[in-house]
């Protein structure tokens, strides 16, 4: 076994494979980096390449970038306020509020550092339990899989902030936009709104940028100055370090549920660092800083989501199934090499499994180094004025949500659930929750279903699932224990003057959850049961909150207002809007890639007052940026009505 | 027969190749339009073929495989069929999930099968097995099973899965589908006792259900088997050992199943597995480019370099070219009305399933 383990490490050292590995880190940390592309995006650039190339060196590259994909996409959760992928969007919470207090550098070194833990730590458990797992993840039947989406719905009242209606409200919204689409048992079509785009239920990537990401750039805009409030990044990167020895407990734990997590096929990684985060909040003596850049909320859900990638392997290589979205498509490359994941696999090519384990912890140490050292320069950014980032932000995320589906339906959903976050911002409804609610959702339907229907009611006196309700109880007796966190957005209840909007806004809320009850009341009862059963609850509390808000403004958390802030000189939340829209409208025209140029040359001239020279310069590096990237990553482009009337060349196409 | 087929299969090729005015590809990019997400069978399947296809194409092209995702591939055909140019330089991988909708007449579809150039088209088959424990040893025990109440895990009921559920029904047995497991789901759930019977297709089962099997751990019953030339099932050649799903019948019944179900199992076996992955060219391409591509893809099926990497892959399957897809495409997307009508009305008896009027 130890021998198998060193000629493994030795293997990897060995010839072009550290190489094949570092290009993998590469592109690992350049889809990282860009908002709304994540390690799917990389692995199919990837995979044309891998064919006919040496087996080791192939797997050396896929796993570099599965390694790295989640160290990278801090970046851009730390610096912007915007999801790098799915996997870091709980990193946004403190990360973001540190980068504001010119803490960027330290939160960075924290989040890398933990990161490089985190996915050591993964690599050493598939180490260990590589060959004893298989029995374990048996163990779990869908009943203890449906337990672990209540686990990670329990953490809804820890991200709550100062309202709990509203975070469970938050919460069932996101649970039926997550349920919208073809209903899983029986394909009915359930919650679309007579639309078809929403028959395949809304991408992930595309809710999570519209809640997290337009709101952000639109606040920063109308603010007007940059990123960080302070000039400086500071000189952070020791403390970050020093951060993660401290809270070692927090790093290892979070770490240990990311690897958890990753190992059930199903779940889906991208809940564990909302979990992870969830728990770093329960434990905490003080939790008066979450929200506001507590350094525990970006360690947490770091380590966590580096844990992941060595967990997800779990599932994969022993059953062929894969246990996140990447590993689906580290899955198809093994095949493609002639690799046949399975039990197989373990018994009969172990040198091979460690390869692929000690290549993660390398690539791991590896990815976090170079992001250590490519800090400074990308950190810079929180410097310059935003009217100069956000085009560029604006188009890639446009960018990157319409690859969800290449359909127009992703852009206007897109701008549909901006305009939602930007709302639950403004009001105060906490954000967090909707995204837990929504990438949980199916899990939670199907696996309560297939426990039901496999197992009877028995399915409840399981000790799997007692021990998980356990869990599941501990854990928000905990959250509860101390007070609650800031996590809410800002703090203007109590002087809010005009209620009238709010009450607009909770008036819609009742008209959604209506609706979804009106919806589902048509369909066959598996289609049914399960969104009506929440629909109800969030139609009545959708209801308290608006008499509430409609009582007028008193001391309670539920009245919330950021505008009661805003200052009088300030652009409306409305005027960036249009030009989001003028953006939209000009694609629809003439093609995004021309469409984004127009929007470029005004936004700049007008809003950055760039001279026509400077304009020029960044416009034309936009267009060709794009152009580069739907080149090298054969990605197609939003098509306007000249591109359905007159054939235009690449890459107007 | 069969070779009598292949050498008529042969001939027809040849008559199809003789007025060779190749196409060439130089300095072009392929697109390879697959209709689902990366990673999934058909795109592992379409990866495997376009390596080939760049480099044996007359000009040599960079081929380039397209994930087109959604609606269980509809939304990705759909595109394709109203973008794709007849210039043989976007060609379409598709599977049997997208052509069960489209006999099943899904309001969704904007796609004519029937209008589009095959190609290529790959076989596979599948075999059905269950859990030891139930008592049988092999599809001579069929009998042991009956009147035990039976879970399987199943994507849908409209799905490449109502095959199975179909022939399961036709057998007697009494299976009760739990929806919305795709097979790699449904064969973990098999494994932790949840479903006691299951399927999974030709390569899937040779990778992760043979070694239950030599583990004691799963019974394999019978494969669905393949259609000669004369329209009857024999055994599937990937799987010689195995009863096919008529012989497994005999052996239960002592006489061959008959009747609608049993025709409309016949029909969907064929739309859903033996013209399992067809690659298409969009309607109207010039004889010259569809001769081009069937003449290189017969060249890379007979390269010892293609059946020795097949082989896990595909299975030991003759991949159909040219005339002979034609044939296995028109089979598959002739289905008759009679058989039709009773699957949709026993989805809707059974499962509930609401059938849009077209």
């Amino acid at each position: 076994m130890l021998d198998v383990i060193g000629s493994a490490f030795v293997n990897v050292l060995s010839g072009t494979h550290l190489l094949y590995m570092l290009l993998g880190v590469a592109v690992g940390m350049i889809v990282g980096i860009l908002p709304g592309l994540g390690g799917i995006a990389g692995m199919s650039i990837l995979l044309p390449f891998i064919y006919g190339m040496d087996t080791i060196s192939a797997l050396a590259m896929l796993i570099g970038l599965l390694a790295v994909v989640p160290t990278g996409d801090t970046f851009t959760s730390v610096l912007m306020g915007i999801p790098g992928s799915a996997a870091s969007q709980a990193t946004i919470l403190d990360g973001f509020p540190m980068a504001k207090r010119g803490e960027a550098a330290r939160a960075l070194s924290a989040a890398f550092f933990s990161s490089m833990i985190g996915g050591v730590f993964g690599a050493l458990v598939l180490t260990a339990f590589v060959l004893v797992a298989r029995p374990v993840i048996l163990a779990f039947s869908s009943a203890e899989l449906f337990m672990l989406t209540l686990l990670g719905l329990a953490m809804v009242g820890v991200l709550s902030g100062s309202s709990f209606v509203k975070g469970l409200l938050s919460c069932a919204l996101g649970l039926l936009m997550g349920l919208a689409g073809a209903a899983p048992a029986t394909g009915e079509w359930r919650l679309v709104l007579g639309i078809e785009y929403l028959v395949d239920g809304i991408p992930l990537v595309v809710v999570a940028l519209g809640i997290f990401a337009i709101p952000e750039i639109i606040d920063l805009l109308r603010r007007n100055t940059a990123i960080a409030e302070v000039a400086t990044l500071g000189r952070g990167w020791l403390k970050g370090i020093r951060d993660t020895f401290r809270e070692w407990g927090i790093v290892l734990r979070c770490s240990g549920i990311g690897c958890l997590i990753g190992a059930m096929p199903g779940l889906g990684g991208s809940v564990a660092d909302w979990m992870a985060y969830g728990h770093a909040v329960q434990v905490a003596k003080d939790k008066s800083q979450f929200g506001r850049g507590d350094v525990r909320g970006v360690l947490a859900p770091e380590s966590a989501n580096n844990a992941v990638a060595g967990g997800a392997l779990i599932p994969t290589l022993l059953f062929g199934i894969p246990g996140s979205g990447s590993t689906a498509i580290f899955l198809g490359g093994m095949v493609l090499l002639g690799i046949q994941p399975g039990i197989m696999l373990v018994e009969t090519q172990l040198d091979l499994v460690y390869t692929i384990i000690w290549t993660l912890a390398i690539a791991n140490v590896v990815g976090a180094g170079l992001c250590f050292a490519a800090s400074p320069f990308v950190a810079r950014v929180t410097t310059l004025p935003y009217a100069y980032v956000a085009p560029f932000m604006l188009m890639i995320i446009f960018f990157a949500a319409y690859q969800a589906t290449t359909d127009w339906g992703d852009i206007l959903a897109l701008l549909a659930i901006g305009v939602l976050g930007l709302y639950m911002r403004r009001f105060g409804w906490p954000r967090p929750p909707l995204i837990i609610g929504f990438v949980l959702a199916e899990g939670a339907e199907s696996y309560l279903y297939q426990a039901i229907q496999f197992q009877g009611w028995a399915w409840l006196w399981r000790p799997g699932v007692l021990i998980i309700a356990a869990i599941t109880i501990a854990s928000m007796w905990a959250g509860a224990r101390l007070g609650r966190t800031a996590i809410d957005e800002g703090g203007a209840s109590g002087r809010v003057r005009d209620t009238r909007p709010q009450l607009v806004f909770a008036l819609f809320m009742v008209a959604a959850f209506s609706y979804a009850i009106w919806d589902v009341l048509r369909w066959s009862f598996l289609t049914r049961a399960f969104p009506l059963g929440i629909a109800i609850i969030a139609l009545a509390g959708a209801l308290f909150v608006a008499v509430v808000v409609f009582r007028g403004p008193r001391a309670s958390a539920i009245v919330f207002d950021t505008e009661a802030e805003a200052t009088p000189g300030m652009v409306s939340m409305g005027h960036y809007f249009l030009w989001l829209a003028g953006l939209l409208a000009a694609s629809a025209l003439v093609g995004f890639v021309l469409g984004l140029a127009l929007f470029f040359a005004a936004f700049l001239h007008f809003k950055a007052r760039a001279p026509a020279g400077r304009n020029a310069i960044l416009t034309g590096s936009a267009v060709l940026f794009l152009a580069a990237m739907s080149y090298i990553f054969v990605l197609d482009f939003p098509r306007g009505l000249l591109q359905e009337l007159v054939e235009m060349p690449w890459p107007l196409r | 027969m069969r070779n009598l087929k292949l050498f008529a299969a042969g001939l027809t090729l040849l008559a199809a190749l003789t007025p060779v005015q190749a196409a060439d590809f130089s300095g072009k990019t392929i697109e390879f339009v697959v209709p689902f997400p990366t990673a999934g069978g058909s795109d592992v399947w379409a990866r495997f073929f376009a390596p080939f296809l760049a480099e044996h194409l007359p000009g040599k092209p960079t081929v380039v495989v397209k994930n087109v995702p959604g609606g269980g591939s509809i939304t990705g055909t759909n595109q394709f069929v109203q973008r794709a140019k007849p210039d043989g330089l976007s060609i379409l991988g598709t599977s049997g999930s997208t052509q069960l909708p489209y006999l099943l007449d899904d309001a969704r579809v904007r796609y004519e099968l029937k209008d589009l150039i095959p190609v290529l088209v790959s076989p596979t088959g599948g075999v059905a097995y269950v859990n030891p424990e139930l008592g049988a040893k092999s599809a001579r025990d069929i009998g042991k099973l009956r009147g035990k109440k039976m879970k399987y895990g199943s994507q849908g009921p409209t799905s490449l899965d109502l095959v199975p559920v179909l022939a399961f029904e036709i057998m007697g047995l009494d299976v009760d589908p739990v929806f919305g497991l795709a097979r790699g789901p449904a064969r973990l759930a098999f494994e932790r006792g949840e479903s006691l019977i299951d399927y999974q297709t030709s390569s899937a089962y040779l990778r992760n259900v043979v070694p239950l099997i030599k583990a004691g751990k799963a019974v394999p019953l019978f494969s669905w088997g393949v259609l000669n030339d004369k329209g009857e099932f024999v055994r599937d050649p990937t799987f010689p050992d195995l009863p096919h799903f008529a012989e497994a019948y005999e052996m239960a019944y002592g006489k061959k199943p008959s009747g609608t179900a049993y025709e409309a199992f016949k029909a969907f076996v064929v739309a859903g597995f033996a013209a399992q992955k067809p690659i298409f060219l969009p309607k109207g391409t010039p004889k010259d480019i569809v001769d081009t591509y069937v003449q290189t893809l017969d060249k890379v099926v007979k390269m010892p370099a293609f059946k020795e990497k097949a082989g896990d892959e595909l299975g030991d399957y003759q991949q159909a070219v040219g005339p002979a897809a034609q044939q296995a495409v028109k089979v598959a997307l002739t289905i008759d009305p009679k058989a039709k009508a009773w699957v949709k009305d026993w989805l809707t008896r059974r499962f509930e399933v609401k059938f849009d009027k077209k």
